[in-house]
């Protein structure tokens, strides 16, 4: 895309937007260049920040005409390079689009604007006794339509399902620039369920402008407790045991002895000291329910080894208990001068096996791995500790990590549980897919984008070619023109 | 020719035996077929369906047939493939709580299979008679949910993994067998309640839930729509977490409130003991289900529809049914799942079609009302002849271009769905 491209294009968008609402000076830009994965860096050719829906999709039609692509970006906390913007595309902003339209307890959901911050929901329903379920870690910062994108999961998403179990009307944007409203806040819609499949698309059908979701009922009882095991062996059998037992806790969650020291040099969370690791397990619910699993989720801790058991005796004693966890990611840094955050699925009675192949893997390679994972569902977050200064840390480091999602894909596993493919693990979608897997995935794609001009370069590792574009279209193929073409 | 086509099919699927000439039994909803393939794998179906792509022959997928009658007539129709030889478990991996199966299985099958670990595929559908064939493909491709998906969701919050044979032959998967993934994109959701248009379904892995240790009904008699509406947002704004909440309303009876507690043994005995105080004392508990429980307000050659609605406006469409039913002069029987918005009207078959017609239009305007759609799932030729089955889609041009890429010869069950797709 040449300079007067840009100009031109720059110029539409100030006359819908508002010239303080499209940036194209460099060093501006710059705020944008990357996601949570800071690594990948790419300056956008210009940065729209649509204050309505309307405006939103005004933008995605400027962008079509001018053969552009474009990316959506909610808080920039993605983990795989998902909003890594495009050198010569627009990258699309929802930090105005941040209104909470309406919480109707009454209806259970909230219908509320891309660019609300997850917490902000919970917040808003919290005095009507609701709570909105999905909590990623990212919580306080991470968006809602970067959740639908992602489809974000978080630490209580083993009893409660993920953003795309909450989800249940969106209007969105489509790549040719219309406004189509998907579901609502009754259940099943007729049509195929294109609102499922837009959940976790990471971008690459739309653009999400308007989420209802799913509120749910603040539990009546919760309880937690931390209990120590002398490794993971220990912990891993106790959490099967407790699934064996038929209890679906709200949250099981396990780290390792590396990662609780790192934790406990961050946020000095008081964990036992020596512990070779550790189990949170949350139950909540009706009391009488609780009460009487919670004493068998303690037994059975104890008769797979657990050491101290710690229970939360309010809210503070239970804030403190998931301190330690929710710091985890960011404390390895206090024991790490560089590290990797990976994440992968493994089915759960997999882990002793996986854990001991990661730990073959890094001793062999020279780098540490801290291991903190969502034990209840097999999500595993290896934290691939390394320095940078050292010559050839940083490679070997990329290997482990790699390696861990083949273990992955081998035991029947998944290349990413939350944090999706984005850009970072395109390379990785044939190791778990066919092509003809990916073929059949892009047809999807290609109803909703023929032109390739949604978040182009994400999730697959080629494209597809779409065949006849509908409408709209002008001139060469935009493909071409954004020098895709030599890729078909 | 035709000889030829059912050479070609047979070779295709590997086994003669598999391959025949359609019988009049064979007819979909009354347009009749050809050929009738019964591949053994999903290869096979493949192969077979390559065929069928090469010839330009119109598919129909038949599972276990119970819902066949649901949707409207294909437009054409060349070959049945029925899944009836794509049985069994492939894994049940009980730790990990996930089963996958071949399509064909019956749902009546997996009780056997997963119960003795302690698991259920918690998806219960209203049952009708001789509806007891129902496969896994078949609830799938329908999107047919009961009660306890209050508790446990619908197909498309169960379905982890599937592998499907796209109209053109070839065989592709999506998800997998962990239940937490968001690798590529989520094709089970696309393929869930799609009814057969956009390919075979020969494999699927769900998320399975423990039993329940205990369960318990709690039910009630009610005074009207309104005292209905009132107690159904008692229970959801209380802390009993109920796994079903019921409303049952027969056309001239009195309107009934049911719910169901599941858990343990002293929880149950608890929360079903607090909801007969907040339903009061015309509540009666017991451990069987009431008789209406759990089945579709009609019988075979009635029609039938699905109405749903925001959770507060159930009472609203509650009213509206009953009320279209006097109005128009025929008995209309609802109930369903007042506690996720969800209700089934079942009709008279008999009913004159104009009055059929006046009723669905009433029930359009008071579910677009609370927000959400009425669905003409089953109904008599003649009333499907003179009502929109589906009414108001939105994002029915996307479904189009869906449609086209997947099957862009419209050969798989061609007009059954939603715009003619
Ligand atoms: C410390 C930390 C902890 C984390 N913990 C978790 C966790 O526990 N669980 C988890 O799942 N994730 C976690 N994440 C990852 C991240 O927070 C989530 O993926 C989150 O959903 C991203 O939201 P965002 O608003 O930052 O999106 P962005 O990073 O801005 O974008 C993510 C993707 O969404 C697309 N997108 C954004 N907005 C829209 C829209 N309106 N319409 C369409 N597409 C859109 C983008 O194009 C991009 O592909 C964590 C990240 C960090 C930094
Ligand atoms: C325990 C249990 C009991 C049940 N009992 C009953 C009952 O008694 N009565 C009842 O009516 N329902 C019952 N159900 C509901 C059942 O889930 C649905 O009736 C089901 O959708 C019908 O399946 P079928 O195999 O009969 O499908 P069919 O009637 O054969 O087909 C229905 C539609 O699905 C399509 N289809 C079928 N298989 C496939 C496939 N593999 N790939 C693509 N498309 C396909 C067909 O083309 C057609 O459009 C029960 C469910 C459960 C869980």
């Amino acid at each position: 895309m040449t300079t007067t491209d840009i100009g031109t294009l720059a110029a539409t968008l100030r006359a819908v937007l508002g010239a303080e609402h499209v940036i194209t000076d460099r060093q501006e830009l710059r705020t944008y260049e990357c996601d949570g994965l800071a690594q990948y860096k790419v300056i956008p050719a210009l940065v729209a920040l649509p204050g309505t829906a309307a405006e939103c999709a005004a933008t995605v039609r400027a962008c079509v005409d001018a053969g552009v692509p474009f990316v959506a970006r909610g808080s920039g906390t993605g983990l795989s390079g998902g909003a890594l913007p495009h050198a010569d595309g627009v990258l699309v902003v929802t930090s105005r689009l941040r209104a909470i339209r309406e919480v109707a307890p009454a209806d259970e959901r909230a219908v509320v604007e891309p660019g609300v911050i997850n917490l902000q929901v919970t917040r808003a329903a919290t005095p009507y006794g609701y709570y909105y379920a999905p909590d990623p870690s990212s919580q306080q910062i991470c968006s809602i339509g970067g959740n639908v994108a992602e489809n974000s999961g978080g630490a209580h998403c083993l009893k409660y399902g993920f953003t795309t179990n909450h989800v249940t009307g969106l209007e969105v944007v489509t790549p040719d620039g219309d406004l189509v409203r998907l579901g609502g806040r009754a259940p099943d819609p007729p049509g195929y369920d294109l609102l499922g499949a837009f959940v976790g698309s990471e971008g690459t059908l739309g653009i999400a402008t308007e989420v209802t979701v799913r509120l749910v009922r603040l539990p009546e009882s919760v309880r937690t407790l931390l209990a120590a095991f002398p490794s993971t062996d220990e912990a891993g059998a106790a959490t099967s045991a407790v699934i064996a037992a038929g209890v679906v806790p709200a949250a099981i969650e396990m780290m390792d002895a590396l990662a609780i020291s790192a934790a406990e040099a961050a946020v000095r969370c008081g964990y036992p000291a020596g512990a070779g690791a550790v189990l949170i397990v949350e139950l909540d619910g009706p009391a009488a329910e609780v009460d009487a699993q919670f004493a068998e989720v303690e037994r059975l801790c104890r008769d797979n080894g657990a050491g101290e058991i710690r229970v939360a005796a309010d809210d503070a004693e239970r804030a403190l208990i998931w301190k330690g966890r929710k710091s985890a990611f960011a404390a390895v840094g206090r024991i790490s001068p560089d590290y990797i955050v990976q994440d992968g699925v493994i089915p759960r009675t997999a882990l002793p096996e996986v854990l001991r192949r990661i730990a073959e893997l890094a001793a062999r390679r020279g780098v540490r791995v801290a291991n903190v994972f969502h034990a209840g569902d097999g999500n595993l977050h290896p934290l691939v500790l390394f320095d940078d200064g050292v010559a050839g840390q940083a490679e070997q480091a990329e290997e482990v990590s790699g390696a861990i999602l083949e273990l992955c894909v081998e035991h029947g596993g998944s290349i990413t549980g939350e944090h999706g493919v984005g850009m970072d693990k395109v390379t990785f979608m044939p190791r778990m897919f066919t092509d003809d897997d990916l073929d059949t995935m892009q047809l999807l794609r290609c109803a909703f984008d023929p032109r390739g001009l949604a978040n182009p370069g994400k999730v697959f590792p080629t494209p597809r070619l779409c065949g006849e574009v509908p409408g709209r279209r002008r001139g060469a193929h935009p493909a071409q023109e954004a020098g895709l073409a030599e890729l078909f | 020719m035709s000889g030829d086509v059912l050479a070609a099919l047979r070779d295709a699927a590997g086994d003669a035996d598999a391959v025949r000439p359609a019988g009049a039994g064979d007819a979909v909803a009354g347009v009749p077929a050809r050929y009738r393939a019964a591949p053994g794998s999903t290869e096979a179906a493949a192969a077979v369906l390559r065929v069928a792509a090469a010839h330009g022959l119109a598919v129909v997928v038949a599972g276990g047939l119970t819902k066949q009658d649901w949707a409207n007539p294909p437009r054409r129709l060349d070959l049945v493939v029925d899944t009836g030889r794509l049985t069994g478990v492939v894994e049940h991996a009980a730790g990990d709580l996930i089963v996958v199966v071949r399509a064909g299985t019956r749902l009546a099958d997996l009780p056997a299979r997963l119960a003795p670990a302690g698991q259920q595929l918690a998806l219960d559908a209203p049952a009708l008679p001789g509806g007891a064939g129902a496969t896994v493909g078949g609830a799938v491709a329908v999107n047919t949910s009961g009660p306890r998906r209050m508790r446990y969701g619908t197909v498309r919050d169960l379905l982890i993994g599937i592998t499907v044979v796209r109209p053109d032959g070839v065989v592709a998967h999506a998800g997998g067998k962990v239940v937490k993934n968001v690798a590529g994109y989520d094709l089970g959701k696309l393929f869930t309640g799609s009814y057969g248009t956009l390919g075979l379904i020969t494999e699927c892995a769900f998320r399975l839930h423990p039993l329940p240790a205990a369960g318990g009904y709690v039910r009630r008699p009610v005074d009207g729509e309104a005292e209905a509406g009132r107690l159904v947002a008692a229970v959801l704004g209380a802390q009993l977490v109920p796994s079903a909440l019921e409303v049952h309303a027969p056309p001239d009876g009195g309107v009934e409130v049911a719910v169901l507690i599941e858990g343990t043994p002293s929880g149950v005995r608890e929360r079903v003991a607090a909801t007969r105080r907040l339903l009061g004392a015309a509540a009666t508990a017991s451990d069987t289900p009431p008789p209406w429980w759990p089945a579709y307000p009609w019988r075979m050659g009635d029609v039938g529809l699905k109405l749903t609605a925001a959770l507060s406006g159930v009472p609203g469409l509650l009213t509206a049914a009953r009320a279209a039913g006097r109005r128009h002069g025929i008995p209309v029987r609802v109930s369903g799942s007042a506690g996720t918005g969800v209700l089934y009207a079942g009709l008279p078959g008999a009913a004159r079609p104009d009055a059929v017609a006046r009723i669905v239009a009433d029930l359009r305007a008071a579910t677009a009302a609370a927000g959400g759609h009425a669905v003409v799932l089953t109904a008599p030729a003649a009333v499907r002849d003179r009502v929109d089955l589906w009414g108001p889609v939105g994002g029915l041009e996307l479904m189009h271009r869906v449609k086209a890429q997947f099957d862009p010869d419209a050969r798989f069950a061609p007009g059954r769905f939603v715009g003619g797709i």
